[in-house]
């Protein structure tokens, strides 16, 4: 079947088979290799997407489903040579060891602080409640949240700074 | 790597449209709405469907209101939507308690409340809440429109009383009946399924329960109900002490199977231990008590 989805702002139409999950549409067909694909059984997090503005494990929603929807995610964090202040925070406070968790972490920890700007631990620690991480025990995961919770207003070229 | 087996896909844009689909595909047709449980035993080839019937853009299906004196919840309603809603966190305790640990956020964002009903997994949460709740829902299909007491729909594991051609479109709740509600389980880790749970729902007057609600998920409860355990305490003065035989008499009449998740002693034991606790906490509530 043919679908259009809207993955970032930009259209995409391909031919799929309906079985197809969201993951594999967005790696696989559209080339956005950033979302990872991990435990397929919805209970990692690493495949964390923006559907219609919602946070949703891309694993367990079909490509079809996202049809005439809109999805975001984590290559749209950064703007115009600008990280985010959630992916600065995991460069700051060492939020990431290996990597693979990170995508669906900063994705459910953007939508986090754009609905809770100023989040306790415990708040942090139960958005990311869904989603494993093998290597940083979390700790400085919540530390990379914390930091970009203290640090949203900041001027862009801060963070352009650390990006050149 | 999981996937489904190959499916087709239909997309429902109005109840309507859905209802005809599920009458054109027949028994091979199921409905998809989080997805959140079918998905994953599609993956496992524990079902196979051949068409999916989309019911998430069918987006008048999600609601919560009050009317006729009863909280109606339109079956696409989000487990989120449900832990966000005033009108719940202000009347039922017992559901709020209940969405606070059914998966994980991201789950909840997905997952649906007529999805989990309809799912019949032995060991859903909103299954015993609207059981103790003693709810209703609504199924409508080509030949009209029925509504069937919860207690009345599930009938066994994975099984319910609907209809190949009907659609679950809404919970109804009776606003008049709960003074106390709680929810209480206990998981092995944040966001897995319960050991055991139970949730307790309490009218009380002159101190005696005059009417009760209990529900049990994951200990094999016939309808996800401690009939005996309520029957007991209707009329009751509630005291600690009969507060304690309630606890005992759920635990004794509940049908619990040793699994990956402990023993049959020790799933009885947790029965006995929450249903107390639950009840104590209902009872508070009732008296005006903390929340
Ligand atoms: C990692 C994980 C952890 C979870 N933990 C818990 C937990 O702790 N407690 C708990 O209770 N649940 C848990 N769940 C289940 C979760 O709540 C599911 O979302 C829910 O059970 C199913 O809802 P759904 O909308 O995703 O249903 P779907 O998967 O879309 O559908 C489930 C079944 O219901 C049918 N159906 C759906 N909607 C309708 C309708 N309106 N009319 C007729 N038929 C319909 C479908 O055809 C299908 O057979 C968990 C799920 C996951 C993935
Ligand atoms: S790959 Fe989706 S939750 Fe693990
Ligand atoms: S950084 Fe390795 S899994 Fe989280």
């Amino acid at each position: 079947m043919n679908i259009e989805v809207e993955v970032n702002g930009v259209g995409y139409s391909r031919d799929i088979e309906p079985r197809m999950l969201l993951v594999h549409f967005l790696r696989d067909e559209i080339g956005l290799t950033g979302t990872h694909w991990g435990c397929d059984t919805t209970n990692c997090g690493t495949c964390v997407v923006w559907m219609d503005e919602v946070p949703v494990k891309s694993c367990t929603v079909l490509a079809a489903m996202a049809a005439g929807h809109s999805v975001r995610t984590v290559e749209d964090l950064e703007q115009n040579g600008t990280l985010d202040p959630v992916q600065q925070g995991f460069m700051e406070m060492h939020g990431l060891q290996c990597g693979f968790c990170t995508p669906g972490m900063m994705m459910t920890a953007r939508w986090l602080l754009d609905h809770n700007p100023d989040p306790s631990e415990m708040e942090i620690r139960e958005a990311i409640s869904g989603q494993i991480c093998r290597c940083t025990g979390y700790e400085n995961i919540v530390r990379a949240i914390r930091w970009a919770a203290e640090h949203s207003g900041e001027p862009a070229d801060k963070a352009g700074e650390v990006m050149a | 790597m999981q996937v489904p087996a190959p499916v087709d896909y239909e997309r429902a844009l109005s109840l309507d449209h859905a209802i005809e689909l599920l009458e054109r595909y027949g028994p091979d047709a199921k409905i998809i709405a989080g997805g959140h449980s079918l998905l994953p035993m599609m993956k496992l080839r524990l079902l196979q469907p051949e068409v999916l019937i989309d019911l998430n853009n069918v987006t008048d299906l999600g609601y919560i209101k009050v009317e006729s004196n009863e909280m109606r919840i339109g079956a696409l309603t989000r487990h989120s939507e449900l832990l966000e809603s005033p009108i719940v966190s202000e009347h039922f305790p017992i559901i709020s308690e209940a969405e606070r640990v059914i998966a994980d956020p991201v789950v909840r964002n997905r997952g649906t409340v007529g999805g989990s009903l309809c799912q019949a997994d032995p060991s859903e949460d909103l299954a015993a809440v609207f059981s103790a709740l003693k709810a209703s829902v609504v199924l409508r299909g080509s030949k009209g429109t029925r509504v069937v007491p919860v207690r009345e729909f599930h009938s066994g594991p994975y099984s319910t009383v609907i209809d190949p051609g009907e659609i679950l479109t809404e919970i109804r709740v009776s606003l008049s009946s709960p003074c106390g509600s709680a929810y209480k389980k206990v998981e092995r880790r944040v966001g897995d399924w319960a050991i055991a749970a139970v949730g307790v729902v309490l009218r009380v007057s002159n101190s005696r329960a005059d009417d009760v609600g209990i529900g049990l998920t994951a200990v094999g409860a016939e309808h996800y109900c401690a009939y005996e355990a309520e029957e007991f305490l209707v009329g009751k003065e509630l005291s600690e002490e009969t507060i304690n035989e309630c606890a005992r008499i759920a635990a004794e009449n509940c049908n619990p199977s040793a699994d990956q998740r402990g023993p049959v002693d020790y799933k009885r034991h947790l029965v006995e231990v929450l249903t107390f606790r639950a009840l104590g906490k209902a009872v508070a509530r009732c008296k005006g008590g903390s929340q």
